[in-house]
């Protein structure tokens, strides 16, 4: 099963860092990164896959709710289905 | 490949524009549930839900998080409870609905539909007596709603029913005169009800539906509003296609909710309903669509057409999206649950009349509407079958919430909170109709129900 993590927020130093650390944390393979400044904020979208992920998914989401909290950013994960059904026919 | 563009679009719409999946509804056949004891059939009516909806707001939970995208509502419809009390010798009804209020409590929805009854070419002791019981169970249940179709384009309409629920919404407003007239906020008279709408209140699950079932309404204002606000100007036919390609995407996310619910409660999936249903948040709002089309208010000169432009664009976009469309399809203009119909009805520019000609073009009805306390029961039966008319001849739904607010005159304002919201009290005609409702009788079908 794959995953969207998207990270959006104010630029500051280790963000990144710290994203693929808890995604390590949980034996989370990172597939993809891209990273871009929109409208001023630092912006992060990372397709992830959870095959391996060592906890309940709601105990990653909280997780990464928390990070975000830390990092003063919003960092959460969605099911890749979501965006697959929105925007592929 | 998604590219990052497509994400964040998909990010900023829950985020943003109030992108959420507006009710995930199961509904249960009771049919099973009938005893000639009433307390027994209340038995098996509140083991029967609670057994079969037990883990439905779990399992909703569980897929708001995983998915990221909110589901607003859990709710529960059942069969049309007239049914299911004939079966017993009872006079009183109300336990039935308290039975039904109990075991919503017990699965933890915000609502449960069903206390209805079909009477839309006659009445059967069990319709009539669950009609009467309407008041009492409204004002002492929480969670209950109640619905009567009263007209269907094959069968006309039941005008002795329609004097009937202009009575019952007026004793149903005094008996909750306390709360504003709540309990009729939980009362919808219909006109070609559906079987599997999972909108309250007029939610049932009809005789010809399964043992159980999950059907989906998706919601979308705010991504439509947002949509068109890049094609300013632009003719019709692109803001035709703007809508379509948005409601094609809402609908997509609906239908994998359902089928992700479904699969994970064991219940077959039934449909998606495609309407456009509002809230009174700031930007969730269905006025403020047809105002970004160019209409300085809603309720003005055009709102009828721009309304069935959206209406139509909306089905065309989300049929193509799902295997199974139904419900009640369309965009809804309920006026407390709406932001720009609240600002629209404050200001004068959006009347009675005029949401009538808009029912005309899209689902459902007059909806959530405040007038005055002293409105009489014939002339709210009469605005009920005005509406019900144009449903059974336009071979449509239509459907009447309006709550006559007791001490409350046109200037007054009434606030419910949450997703029902607040309205000011509309002007009705002082004129009366009580002699046209006193004829009963019924309104023969119109010459096309005659299609064999």
């Amino acid at each position: 099963m794959n995953a969207i993590v998207s990270v959006i927020g104010r630029d500051k130093v280790g963000i990144t860092a710290a994203v693929c650390v808890k995604m390590a944390e949980y034996q989370i393979n990172i597939l993809d990164i891209s990273m871009t400044i929109l409208q001023g904020d630092f912006t992060m979208v990372m397709a992830v896959d959870l095959e391996k992920m060592t906890a309940p998914f709601g105990e990653v989401a909280d997780a990464c709710d928390a990070l975000g909290r830390e990092l003063g950013v919003s960092i959460r994960i969605q099911r890749q289905e979501i965006f697959d059904a929105m925007h592929e026919i | 490949m998604l590219t990052q563009k497509e994400i964040l679009s998909t990010i900023e719409m829950i985020d943003r524009q109030h992108l959420d999946i507006r009710t995930v509804t199961m509904g249960i056949s009771l049919l099973s549930c009938c005893d000639p004891d009433a307390k027994a059939a209340c038995g098996k009516i509140y083991d029967k839900i609670t057994r079969c909806a037990e883990r439905l707001v779990r399992v909703g939970e569980d897929i708001e998080r995983e998915f990221g995208i909110p589901i607003v509502n859990k709710r529960i419809s059942v069969t049309p409870m007239a049914l299911v009390a004939a079966a017993s010798d009872a006079e009183d009804y109300v336990p039935f609905a308290l039975a039904l209020d109990r075991a919503a409590r017990e699965c933890g929805v915000n609502f449960i539909g069903g206390y209805s009854a079909l009477v839309h070419k006659g009445m059967t002791a069990a319709d009539e007596k669950l009609l009467r019981s309407i008041p009492e169970a409204l004002d002492r249940t929480e969670l209950v709603c109640a619905s009567v179709n009263v007209g269907s384009t094959r069968a006309g309409l039941n005008m002795d029913a329609v004097a009937l629920m202009g009575r019952i919404v007026k004793e149903t407003s005094l008996r909750t005169a306390d709360r504003d007239a709540l309990g009729c906020a939980k009362l919808v008279v219909f006109c070609n009800a559906v079987e599997d709408n999972p909108f309250m209140a007029g939610a049932f699950h009809g005789v010809g539906e399964a043992e159980r079932v999950i059907n989906v309404g998706v919601s979308g204002p705010g991504v439509v509003y947002h949509a068109l606000q890049s094609v300013k100007g632009a003719p019709f036919d692109v803001v035709a296609e703007t809508v379509k390609k948005t409601a094609f995407r809402v609908t997509r996310m609906g239908q994998l909710v359902a089928q992700e619910a479904s699969r994970r409660l064991d219940t077959p999936f039934g449909i998606v309903d495609l309407s456009l249903a509002p809230t009174p948040a700031v930007g969730d709002s269905v006025a403020r669509i047809l105002e970004e089309m160019g209409l300085e208010t809603c309720g003005t000169h055009g709102t009828t057409a721009a309304l069935a432009l959206l209406n139509d664009a909306v089905k065309k976009g989300g049929v193509m999206a799902s295997s199974s469309v139904g419900g009640l399809s369309g965009a809804f203009i309920p006026v407390s649950e709406d932001e720009g119909m609240i600002a629209a009805a404050l200001s004068g520019a959006l009347t009675i009349d005029k949401l009538e000609a808009m029912t005309c073009v899209c689902s459902v009805g007059l909806d959530m509407i405040a007038v005055p306390g002293d409105t009489s029961a014939e002339t709210i039966a009469a605005i009920i079958a005005d509406e019900a008319a144009i449903g059974m001849v336009n071979n449509k739904t239509t459907a009447v919430r309006v709550l006559p607010v007791p001490g409350k005159q046109v200037g007054d304002s009434i606030e419910m909170g949450g997703l029902l919201g607040s309205a000011p009290v509309m002007p009705v005609h002082r004129e009366s109709s009580a002699a046209f409702i006193a004829r009963g009788g019924r309104i023969p079908a119109p010459l096309h129900s005659l299609r064999n």
